[in-house]
């Protein structure tokens, strides 16, 4: 009933699937006026979204291996690239990039630039011919191109690393909303928000998460475009923001220079009693920092972060999904496609909600106004209650300055529709939003981790004579038991001291992105080559980020290379080692020369069976 | 030089160029975002409009324009998938 027709209707499924969330926003506005409370429209709003992924899930449910594991690779173009999509935006490019532009102005835009360029680095070396090697997870094309055991199980090792780092911020980012949605504890949240990515993925793999991702990038666009377009619209600032803002940067560079630019010491923040994680404007909103120190700041974040982009295992193997290898090459195009529109409307949806509470002459603005005044309303004191938002009187003037507005970066987003006075129904479809953009990231994740420990692991090294049911118990086995250790550790709230979701990327950039590239570019490339690369790369990054990070040795940078920025050094080792130790080893036999002879065609069959 | 060999003359060609295409937008006129950005375009100031968009958009134009290229190239040496999705 599923299959074969299934994929011809998929416009028509997902535009009626469109169409009825596009209702069930309408009625739940009607249902807002008629007096249903903030709170029922939060959590209808979470519920039915979830509700729905879970159905879609159930009903995508398989017994096949290559279902299971590549979606049976018959994923059309367009509906890869919406999956990819919400497999690649998570809670935290939904709701904290905007409040990074926010605080961090063009510095933070780094990002912006870093996780989109590296799409590039996706299609012109890695997703085309991974897609025409057929493997079913990143370890097998490296266990299999190189050969060996140890090969596999280092690979296996940096995409652990690297996706766990990622997935316990996921989960972290799906209890916060499903505890403020659902009005229960975060604990209790975190464990909520498991069971509903659970329900995603268990009954069908990469099937049930591909066309739950699809369900999830409409719902987290909806969401975040609709506000964005209001907003503007409503405030006179032009129907189509993109285009339009030019005045507003313009005016915020003026505020800026009116109201001046302090940073805090730290003492002082200390002394007023700041909660942890707040953070208050000092760096300009569109005004570049000056020197060549600055400037190679910016470039090299984003270096890190495209890199990292091109070695992250769950967004390559959304790519082995697709029919043919064409189709892998065109489906990375319309991934970034479709996470352009995201990302460009961030930094309006940051002019915007900047310019409202920054410009006195508007009535949503709130420095340069009376703290008594501030205070009483509604919303700043709700945030300030929660501890989300702050205000210290630095110079004890009764007025509030701009370095006294203290405010955490989640906010900007969760905040903006219920500050420019938009009905809760907006704030009910941005958790909505919220939540599909943690659950789809942290289910590719989860998904990544657990096939590579089921198939790399289990099934190439352990038992290789598994049949199928018992492949695909183990595969669910491990899914949960992977979910249940990420909900554990984020439940435990100890996340600060795991780091950022940067490190992710600077993880996995040491560790494969050359063994990756090298594996298809260069034959004379050898197994102990990419091995020693690996490990070394690995551990020199890792070995970087102790010395640099302020919580460990807290060490001074060496030329800016911080420990957002220490996959430079981990993949700068890796290539060198890896050349060197190829170069010193006898060069790979004739049948893997052939192999990637074979890869590097795009038509024939795949390199490895269907069924593997 | 076989099919083969030349069909893998041509991507790597491909490659390079789209990468230094990238490397422009990526990186180039980021080095000079001080310099460029008293110029203006809609009315952005330039280095702010290329990170916020410019650069974002040009590479989505890149990815469109690259995959149609080997597609012709793999065309051009018989090497096309057939499959119109």
């Amino acid at each position: 009933m599923f299959k074969g027709k299934f994929i011809d209707n998929l416009p028509k499924i997902y535009g009626t699937y469109t169409g009825g969330f596009l209702i069930f926003i309408i009625l739940m506005a009607i249902a807002e006026q008629a007096g249903m409370t903030k709170e029922t429209i939060g959590i209808l709003f979470v519920a039915f979204t979830v509700g729905i992924y879970a159905f879609i899930g159930w009903l995508s449910r398989t017994v096949q291996v290559d279902a299971y594991y590549v979606a049976g690779r018959t994923v059309p173009t367009v509906f890869n690239g919406m999956a990819t999509a919400a497999d690649w935006m998570s809670g935290a490019s939904f709701v904290a990039m905007a409040g990074g532009i926010y605080f961090g102005g063009y510095t933070y835009m780094a990002f912006l630039v870093g996780w989109t360029g590296g799409y590039i680095l996706v299609s012109s070396l890695l997703a085309p011919y991974l897609r025409k090697f057929g493997c079913y997870t990143v370890p097998d094309f490296i266990g299999t191109r190189y050969g060996g055991n140890l090969a596999r199980f280092c690979a296996v090792v940096v995409l652990t690393l690297a996706s766990f780092t990622y997935v316990t911020a996921q989960i972290n980012a799906t209890g916060t909303i499903a505890a403020r949605a659902l009005q229960i504890p975060f604990e209790l949240g975190v464990w909520v928000g498991l069971v509903s990515i659970l329900l995603c993925s268990m009954l069908g793999g990469m099937r049930a998460v591909t066309w739950t991702q699809v369900a999830q990038y409409i719902v987290l666009i909806t969401a975040y475009l609709i506000p964005v377009f209001w907003i503007s619209t409503r405030g006179g600032y032009g129907f189509f923001p993109h285009l339009m803002l030019g005045e507003e940067v313009a005016r915020l560079g003026e505020l800026e220079a009116q109201f001046g630019l302090v940073k805090n010491a730290a003492a002082d923040i200390k002394a007023a009693g700041v909660p942890g994680g707040l953070k208050s404007i000092s760096l300009p909103h569109a005004g570049v920092p000056e020197g060549g120190m600055a400037a190679w700041k910016f470039i090299s974040l984003a270096l890190c972060m495209m890199v990292g982009t091109a070695s992250l295992p769950h967004i390559l193997m959304r790519y082995f999904t697709t029919p043919s290898v064409k189709a892998a090459r065109k489906s990375v195009a319309w991934s970034l496609f479709f996470i352009f529109l995201l990302y460009s409307s961030a930094p309006m949806l940051a002019t915007l909600s900047k310019l409202s509470l920054m410009d006195p002459t508007l009535p949503t603005g709130i420095i340069g106004k009376e703290i008594s005044a501030v205070m009483a309303i509604d919303w700043v004191s709700a945030w300030t209650a929660q501890k989300q938002a702050f205000i210290a009187d630095f110079n004890g003037d009764g007025i509030l300055q701009l370095n006294e507005w203290f405010m955490r970066g989640d906010v900007v987003v969760l905040s903006t529709p219920e500050v420019a006075g938009l009905p809760y129904v907006i704030s009910g479809l941005v958790a909505a939003g919220g939540m599909a953009a943690a659950m789809s990231t942290a289910d590719g994740l989860v998904l990544a981790i657990a096939n590579a420990l089921s198939h790399d692991i289990y099934f190439k090294m352990v038992d290789p004579k598994a049949d199928v049911r018992k492949r695909l118990i183990v595969a669910r086995v491990l899914l949960v038991i992977i979910g249940a250790a990420g909900a554990y550790i984020a439940s435990m709230r100890i996340t600060s001291i795991l780091g950022a979701v940067a490190w992710a990327f600077d993880f996995a950039m040491s560790g494969l992105f050359f063994p990756l590239v090298l594996g298809v570019w260069w034959k004379r490339a050898t197994r102990q080559g990419a091995i020693a690369g690996m490990i070394a790369g690995l551990g020199s990054g890792t070995a970087y980020l102790i010395y640099v990070y302020p919580k460990f040795m807290g060490n001074p940078a060496w030329l800016g290379i911080d420990h957002l920025r220490f996959g430079i050094i981990g993949a700068s080792v890796c290539l060198v080692v890896m050349v060197v130790v190829s170069l010193m080893t006898p060069e790979p036999d004739s049948a893997t020369q052939k192999m990637v002879d074979e890869l590097r065609v795009p038509s024939g069959k795949t390199i490895l069976g269907k069924q593997h | 030089m076989s099919n083969r060999a030349k069909h893998w003359e041509k991507t790597k060609g491909q490659m390079i160029v789209t990468l230094l295409l990238w490397f422009f937008f990526g990186y180039v006129i980021f080095m000079f975002g001080e310099s460029i950005n008293s110029a203006s375009f809609l009315g952005y100031p330039l280095a702010y409009y290329m990170c916020a968009q410019g650069s974002l958009l040009a590479f989505v134009v890149i990815l469109f324009w690259s995959a149609n290229k080997q597609e012709k190239i793999d065309e051009e040496f018989g090497f096309n998938t057939g499959e119109d999705d």
